[in-house]
């Protein structure tokens, strides 16, 4: 068939079957490194397996494996489909895959080695981070060339938030990863002190809110309602809470750095801002669960809504959280606690997991020819082992992540602190081996979904839709 | 303010902020303001990939309220606190003083509990329970790190509960320890001694503390013990407790007494730090922590007492 009349599904499927890869492995050494805190014992003394090493491999492999696969197999569906025209440039495309892939074999080599920048979630070293940014300029010439030769006369509201993704990742990553190299394993910010913290945490904030967020909600714009089979909601409201969101999401960083060095003054305004993007990401929950109104009792039959709506139940729970946990008074409390980890993954296993899995299970079947997935029963114990580990996780951090704050700031009457340190770690135990249930209910969930997507796969050849002859009328 | 190189970079912060929080309301009142005829909501008109449409409901109600208050609430706050700039808000609220308070505070709460004490005899108040039970949240929270909760410390930190000191055991010389810290070193030797030279010695020392030795070696070892370390450790071997040059007829050294610890020390040398703690804690906490320390090897309660770690 000719090649300009059928969708370019290869790297979609490339990239879907690799969310699964790499959502095991990545969730496998979150439960290791979850279990070490338990029993430190558990690194064996090998500085390979040590918790230093394997935590950023974890966040890493969830984050940029995981959701970034999950991330380029969506945004490469949908904008095909919604533009009604072949990817642009396949051949860029498939460097995108395979250079995406190199990257995440060399995290996982270079991260136990110890080597790392020793910045949150930018850590890989400069070598690896030019090659991040070749994969993402092909990333970003593949989807916006693909946008501009669309056949339809909008572009639908799921790309605005894949383009915003893709455009400002571009830029946290130039700005934050810029170093002066010593050697090739070895380099050092090109900021210093306040001003790298600061540029470190604009950097981290916004990771979560385009990454995360911004990114992952381009997939909930095209998935519901196409599961659904229902209109979006309002467009008007997309409007608002899309520039809402990307214009106040840049101002949110220093909640990061309250009571520290940084300046008062840029404490205060990422408070202020952080409180105003409570609205603008309410927007796209409301978006999102309203697009199923009319149509509440699909919810009860169909695992995969279940997936895309309870992820953005957990959306709308933690972007409420965040802005609280960046009021100056609350951020006393529960920073470097284990709320924050709460916080973290409610958002990160809650949002980002199941709104993945949801819309991965709505791609394989339709990349592989066939009317479903293999098992729909396997499908929803799958949602369910997810959703009771998600909550056995977060509970778990939350209580203990209070308790923590309450206990390292009780003061005797003599002046003295009332717990010292070890004893809080002492207490959190507990706590660390509920997380380390939820967590392993979760990657369970994993292996049943990777099960299910294998018999769905296994013996089927991969079909390429056609692209249909005349693009949708504009009525 | 020094976090700014002039003034524009004030002028410019508190512009860009108040513009682009008064957009965002701009934003919204435009959006929400659009009249939606009729009770069912119509689609925008486009469409993409066969079915994909979107309905064009208003702003709910509560959703706009919710982010005007948000707003109005940003606004205050930037009233309040410090936020634009130079500007430091009308509660001149600051961080620092904020901490600085609270520390004031307790300080002057806790202040009568030290004065009374700083004036009773280091001995007299290790029988004081309530002063022993302050000695160890003090201990607990600034020395265990080193010395371990239970005071038996390790490896290279001192064991504080039982009668051997490096240098000395008197309270008074305890508090001096502690406030003013201590530095103790031990020079190499492996470069004078050479390989052999240095387990002579070593095996000299182990004839001192009791453990089995090479008779041949230890009687080479004496002899360059007897001109190189007897100048600190005397010619017993018994150390010094003025300069903190260890006791080696005892086994619970430091570095260990082992051969391939005494080799090391006595080849590579040993330093070793106590930081000083008038400036961190001040000397009436450290008068009350001297008191606990000495009373984990002095009276036999207070010793039962420091064995359960993490009692309160």
């Amino acid at each position: 068939m000719d090649k300009a009349k059928i969708y370019n599904y290869t790297v979609v499927r490339q990239f879907a079957l690799m969310t699964v890869v790499w959502g095991i492995v990545g969730m496998l050494v979150g439960v290791l490194i979850a279990a070490q805190l338990r029993w430190p014992e558990l690194n064996f003394d090998i500085p390979w397996l040590s918790y230093g090493r394997l935590r950023p491999l974890h966040t890493n492999a969830v984050i940029f494996a995981f959701g970034g696969s999950s991330l380029f197999a969506t945004s490469y569906y949908v904008v095909q489909r919604t533009c009604h025209t072949r990817l642009y440039a396949g051949g860029l495309a498939a460097f995108t895959f395979w250079g995406w892939q190199a990257v995440i074999v060399l995290a996982a080599v270079t991260l136990p080695l110890g080597l790392t920048s020793g910045k949150e979630y930018a850590e890989l070293e400069w070598p690896i981070d030019i090659l991040i940014t070749l994969v993402w300029v092909s990333y970003a010439i593949v989807f916006f060339g693909t946008i501009a030769k669309r056949k339809t006369p909008h572009i639908y509201v799921a790309n605005w938030f894949f383009g915003a993704f893709i455009l400002t990742v571009a830029i946290l990553h130039l700005v934050n990863s810029a170093a002066v190299p010593v050697s090739f394993w070895k380099s050092y910010s090109a900021y210093a002190g306040v001003q790298d913290a600061m540029v470190q945490w604009w950097y981290g904030h916004n990771a979560v809110g385009f990454f995360l967020t911004a990114g992952f909600l381009g997939m909930m714009y095209y998935f519901i309602p196409k599961q659904a089979g229902r209109p979006v909601y309002s467009y008007r409201l997309s409007v608002v809470h899309f520039w809402a969101l990307i214009f106040t999401y840049m101002w949110a960083g220093p909640h990061h750095l309250h009571y520290t060095a940084l300046p008062d003054w840029a404490q205060s305004l990422g408070m202020v801002f952080s409180l105003i993007l409570l609205a603008p990401s309410w927007g796209g929950m409301i978006n999102g669960m309203m697009t199923l109104s009319g149509a509440w009792h699909k919810l009860r039959q169909d695992p995969i809504l279940k997936f895309l709506i309870v992820s953005l139940s957990f959306y709308g729970m933690s972007t409420f959280e965040g802005p609280m946990m960046s009021i100056k008074t609350v951020n006393a409390l529960s920073h470097y606690t284990d709320w924050t980890i709460g916080h973290v993954h409610s958002g990160a296993l809650g949002w980002v997991g199941l709104v993945a899995m949801g819309s991965i299970y709505y791609l394989i079947p339709r990349l592989y020819g066939r009317a479903t997935m293999y098992s729909v029963p396997l499908i929803n114990m799958h949602f369910w082992m997810a959703t009771i580990g998600i909550v056995l996780y977060i509970a778990a951090m939350w209580i203990a992540g209070v308790m923590q704050g309450l206990l390292w700031r009780a003061v005797s009457s003599d002046g003295t602190l009332t717990y010292s340190f070890v004893e809080v770690v002492k207490y959190t135990y507990p706590f660390y081996t509920i997380r380390l249930l939820g967590g392993l209910l979760y990657l369970a969930g994993m292996f049943v979904m990777a099960y299910n997507v294998w018999k769905t796969v296994a013996g089927q050849v991969g079909v390429n839709a056609p692209i249909p002859a005349v693009a949708a009328a504009h009525a | 303010m020094s976090d700014f190189t002039g003034g524009f970079w004030s002028f410019y912060i508190s512009i860009i902020t108040i513009a682009s929080i008064i957009a965002c309301a701009v934003l919204l009142q435009a959006m929400s303001t659009r009249k939606v005829s009729g009770a069912q909501a119509e689609t925008t008109g486009h469409s993409w990939d066969e079915d994909l449409v979107e309905l064009n409901n208003p702003l709910p109600r509560w959703w706009i309220w919710l982010f005007y208050i948000t707003i109005l609430f940003g606004l205050a706050y930037l009233v309040l606190y410090p936020g634009l700039g130079t500007f430091s808000g009308s509660y001149q609220w600051t961080s620092i003083k904020q901490y600085e308070d609270e520390v004031a505070l307790a300080e002057a709460q806790s202040a009568p509990i030290y004065e009374k004490y700083s004036k009773i005899d280091l001995k007299q108040l290790a029988t004081d329970p309530d002063a022993l039970a302050i000695g160890q949240k003090l201990f607990l929270n600034n020395c265990a790190q080193c010395h371990s909760s239970d005071a038996r410390g390790g490896k290279g930190y001192p064991n504080l509960t039982d009668r051997d000191w490096i240098y000395g055991g008197e309270p008074e010389t305890i508090k001096a320890s502690i406030m003013d810290g201590r530095k103790g070193v031990m020079p190499p030797w492996g470069a004078m001694l050479g390989d052999d030279g240095v387990k002579d010695v070593a095996h000299y020392v182990m004839s001192l503390n009791g453990m089995t030795f090479d008779s041949l070696r230890a009687a080479r070892g004496k002899e360059k013990f007897m001109t190189i370390c007897v100048a600190c450790h005397g010619p017993e071997g018994k150390g010094n407790t003025a300069i903190g040059a260890a006791n080696l007829t005892k086994t619970n050294l430091l570095h260990g007494a082992d051969e391939p610890a005494l080799m090391e020390t006595i080849s590579k040398g040993r330093t070793s730090v106590m930081p000083a703690q008038k400036d961190l804690l001040g000397e009436a906490r450290v008068h009350i922590l001297a008191a606990y320390v000495w009373s984990l090897s002095n009276s036999p309660g207070a010793a039962a007492a420091a064995a359960k770690p993490g009692a309160k």
